[in-house]
């Protein structure tokens, strides 16, 4: 697997790696997603407690897992980044760190969006809210140390020590809902085995949290490459890219 | 099709505003990181290609000042030997 992986490590293979996959990902999740939101809002049965307003729960849901996944994914990143003195590692921890935080928002929104109908309040302070809450300032933390340093090495690292302080925050996150009381329900989902969900609402789900998922990793590979790029800005490779890209957009613009 | 007509569709059972509000966030939001990242890469591009000319640039003129300063160097040197 090691050797297979080998080339991989190198910027370049994985900068070009990167710009192949970006077209497939993008129009599978442009396809997964739009399917998904138009069952989600025209074809999915209505909850029979909480009507129509339950359409939220198909955004929501995805955003708050995905927010907690792609922290986990930065987590990791960041202990190879700090172990392995692995560089790519965190060009890929320092594009995650501003999708995680787009998700973790609009989780909050959502879900505040849907506590207004359901529970009556926009805000609570309670342990599920707070903690969410928590993790977006860990992650625009993050996206401030990696832009405070100009150089990247060491912007890397204090991000990378932030990250796995934070992971702590993932555990409350997900069993706030059973250790606390809280408005917030229990999990639908995630019941392995048996999704306490009916089928005509699972499949909508799936479609929303696969297309989000494919969104997810388009945009991490946009800004995957644009950190490979600001972090080899001096190697030849990179020298005759740019010019290349630059002669590029002189002919178009003649 | 959950709903009989489109003004249904957008009431939503009385909770439109709360699920359109929702959609309507995560999809701004999504589209504003989308294009943030395009124009960051671009950007990126741009101040290499820009940082790469100003060095070509200062490179350029090293080199004429040294040739400028070995040709006064043979011209006095002529001069001496003169």
């Amino acid at each position: 697997m090691w050797k297979w992986l080998h080339p991989y490590a190198n910027p370049e293979v994985s900068y070009h790696f990167a710009g192949r996959i970006i077209p497939w990902l993008s129009v599978c999740a442009a396809l997964i997603l739009s399917i998904g939101f138009i069952w989600a809002l025209a074809f999915a049965p209505a909850d029979y407690q909480q009507g129509d307003s339950f359409r939220i729960f198909y955004i929501h849901v995805p955003a708050a897992s995905l927010s907690m996944g792609i922290y986990f994914g930065m987590a990791v990143a960041a202990f190879t980044s700090l172990v392995w003195q692995f560089k790519l590692a965190d060009a890929s921890a320092a594009a995650m760190a501003p999708v995680g935080a787009t998700f973790t928002a609009i989780a909050l929104i959502t879900g505040s969006a849907w506590g207004k109908p359901m529970w009556g309040t926009w805000w609570i302070w309670d342990a599920r809210l707070t903690s969410e809450l928590i993790l977006l300032f860990l992650y625009l933390g993050v996206m401030a140390l990696h832009n405070a340093f100009e150089d990247k090495n060491l912007a890397g690292k204090a991000a990378g020590i932030l990250t796995l302080v934070g992971v702590i925050n993932l555990p409350i996150i997900k069993y706030s809902v059973e250790w606390w009381n809280t408005l917030h329900q229990g999990s639908t989902v995630s019941k392995l085995g048996k999704p306490s969900m009916s089928i005509e609402m699972l499949w909508p789900f799936m479609f929303c949290f696969f297309g989000f998922v494919l969104l997810v990793s388009v945009i991490i590979c946009i800004r995957f490459r644009s950190e490979i790029l600001a972090r080899n800005s001096i190697r030849p490779w990179v020298r005759t890219l740019v010019s290349a890209h630059l002669t590029k957009e002189k002919t178009n613009a003649v | 099709m959950q709903f009989d007509s489109f003004s249904a569709f957008i009431d939503m059972g009385g909770y439109g505003f709360y699920v359109w509000l929702s959609y309507g966030v995560a999809v701004i939001l999504l589209l504003m990181l989308i294009i943030s990242s395009i124009t960051g890469h671009k950007h990126v591009i741009k101040n290499i290609a820009q940082r790469k000319q100003r060095e070509d640039k200062l490179r350029q003129v090293r080199k004429q000042r040294q040739k400028q300063d070995k040709d006064l160097k043979s011209d006095k040197h002529q001069e001496a030997v003169e």
